[in-house]
């Protein structure tokens, strides 16, 4: 290459990095996550203008426990949506990895054999959800709904539809991971807040998500570039499980007993946290923070409708309207994007 | 000896047999239009080089040695880049990214191996001003014309020093000036000793840049000369079969 050429190369880089300094700002106001955030921020300054509840530390305490089981979820669903997927399995896995968690501490095992037993569980389900999805080319609504059934089933066989509530040797140290506090703050938010910035920075400086992201846009494309297409595709639902095989293992903690009904219809929640938090289910879009964003905002309007005395029937309909609205907001956005 | 060279290539899907006993060999630094009318059996025949499916029958020579490829990272190992007629990139993620998808730069800290945006950003600052093309690095592709897009497809091919370069269609979709530039570096392609297959409907496109044309009609090879010994009106009547063989 000629010097002059080589000269114009750098001048290039140094135009766009320039060029970037005020398009990093313009980037982040061009996401849902930011606009959803602004959204809540607003909603927490009329609600505590309005109740004197909402702003109490007592509040804030159980708002945070309470989105940050339903975000850990949400950051394995948004992988899985940002390929172009869905996981329904969600919730049923919670059920059976929390009751397999259950009866391995009320065996007398204890508390890494009960988190052994929980994750890998978990994982298991999803690696079948991978498999069947990735290398047998299925749908994913049609396998997760599959095993939306099938590991509520055997949550059930596995417990005998008992209620655990002894959990052997090391009951008080598995009540206080999950029910305990750590600094004033909920354990599981401690975990939720752990676990976004894992999983920003392999959304961003991991080729394990830099290839999500390449699935999702183009999965034809990202084949021919020699991205193991199949072996990424299996990983994403394996790490969904694992991330509800994590927020199960807190929840029974804190609830200190387990049942088979344990996370039913938690999938409902978590898409709405992820797709709420800018997760785009055509693919190809997601971001971590979007999660407990997301999250935040679906546990914070329900919380507000609840000290609004708003009777708790009506939560269904706020939380289907908030994921349609979501939906056609993004669609609104891409069109004027266009 | 010669990059490439294919003898007896067949390939069957079913009853439909999409080649026949096509041979065709590709001397380096040699740029050689493949040309045909839809359905002749160009896409086929890039694809079996590409590594994206084997042949039916026939073999496939590089350097004189044989090969078989089963996915197309094994043909981009033996030096063959391919430029996809859809360009096959992902709207969602940067120029860069997608010039490095597959094959992504890396740093290390300990056991921690993380992606090196910024030596990305500049290796691809580099190509795209090599190229002359004014695609932005940090630029979504999804924003992009079809000219840019074309640069970021044929940015691909420059990361490794590739010993033949398949374009497939590469000035279909793109500008009439963005062609004259594709077609600069297809011929700068040449200059650094790269040989070059260029599968496309254009016959202006083929004449200014090619040394050699090879016709292929309803999977059969009908003529293979060289430039100067042919036209456009013989390669036309041999595409449409007003001429049987030349």
């Amino acid at each position: 290459m000629s010097e002059s050429a080589e000269r114009r190369s750098v001048a290039d880089i140094a135009d766009v990095t320039g060029l970037q300094t005020e398009k990093g700002f313009r980037r982040i106001i061009n996401t849902q996550p930011f606009w959803v955030l602004v959204a809540l921020v607003l909603i927490c300054i009329l609600m505590g203008s309005i109740s004197d509840t909402f702003l109490s530390e007592r509040n804030l305490f159980t708002t945070t426990r309470n989105f940050a089981f339903m975000a850990i979820v949400a950051l394995g669903m948004t992988t899985v949506i940002v390929t172009g997927g869905i996981d329904l399995s969600v919730g049923s896995i919670m059920g059976l990895s929390g009751i397999m968690a259950g009866i391995t501490l009320a065996a007398g095992y204890p508390v890494w054999a009960g988190l052994a037993a929980c994750l890998l569980s978990a994982m298991a389900a999803g690696a079948v959800n991978g498999f069947l999805i990735a290398y047998l080319r299925m749908s994913p609504f049609v396998v997760t709904l599959g095993m939306l059934a099938i590991a509520r089933s055997l949550a059930l066989v596995i417990s005998n539809n008992r209620m655990f509530y002894e959990f052997g040797p090391d009951q008080a140290l598995f009540i206080a991971i999950g029910g305990g506090s750590t600094f004033g703050v909920a354990n599981p938010f401690w975990v939720l807040i752990i676990l976004t910035l894992v999983f920003a920075w392999l959304y961003r400086y991991s080729t394990w998500g830099r290839y999500v992201f390449a699935i999702g846009g183009n999965s034809e494309a990202a084949k021919l570039s020699g991205v193991p297409v199949e072996r990424v595709l299996m990983s994403v639902y394996v790490v969904s499980g694992l991330t509800a095989g994590i927020a199960a293992f807190l929840m029974v903690g804190w609830l200190g007993s387990v049942t088979n009904a344990l996370g039913q219809t938690y999938e409902l929640q978590v898409i709405a946290a992820s797709v709420i938090g800018g997760a785009n289910l055509m693919g190809g879009v997601g971001y971590a923070v979007g999660a407990p964003i997301g999250a935040a905002l679906v546990e914070v309007i329900r919380n507000s409708l609840l000290l609004a005395g708003v009777d708790p029937y009506w939560q269904g309909t706020f939380l289907g309207a908030f994921i349609i609205l979501a939906v056609l907001l993004e669609k609104v956005r891409g069109r004027r994007g266009e | 000896m010669a990059v490439l060279e294919l003898r007896q290539i067949s390939k069957s899907f079913g009853a439909i047999r999409a080649l026949e006993n096509v041979d065709l060999t590709i001397e380096a630094g040699e740029v050689v239009g493949l040309m045909g009318d839809n359905g002749a059996g160009k896409s086929t025949l890039v694809k079996i080089i590409a590594g994206n499916f084997p042949p039916t029958s026939g073999k496939i020579l590089i350097d004189g040695e044989e090969v078989h490829f089963t996915k197309p990272v094994e043909a981009r190992r033996k030096g063959i880049e391919i430029v996809y007629q859809d360009l096959a990139l992902c709207d969602n993620l940067t120029a860069a990214a997608n010039v490095f998808l597959g094959r992504e730069i890396k740093r290390r800290v300990g056991p921690i191996r993380y992606l090196d945006h910024k030596a990305m950003y500049e290796r691809a600052a580099a190509i795209f001003a090599e190229l002359k093309s004014e695609t932005r690095p940090r630029d979504l592709v999804m924003r992009m014309s079809g000219g840019q897009r074309q640069a970021v497809a044929i940015a691909r091919t420059r990361l490794s020093d590739p010993k033949l370069v398949l374009m497939d269609e590469p000035t279909a979709a793109i500008s009439v000036r963005q062609v004259a530039e594709v077609l600069d570096l297809i011929r700068r392609l040449k200059e650094t000793g790269h040989a070059v297959v260029l599968i496309s409907h254009r016959m202006p496109d083929v004449f200014a840049v090619c040394e050699r044309v090879a016709v292929l009609r309803r999977g059969r090879k009908v003529a293979d000369k060289k430039i100067a010994d042919s036209s456009p009106e013989e390669v036309t009547a041999l595409i449409t079969g007003a001429l049987q063989e030349a």
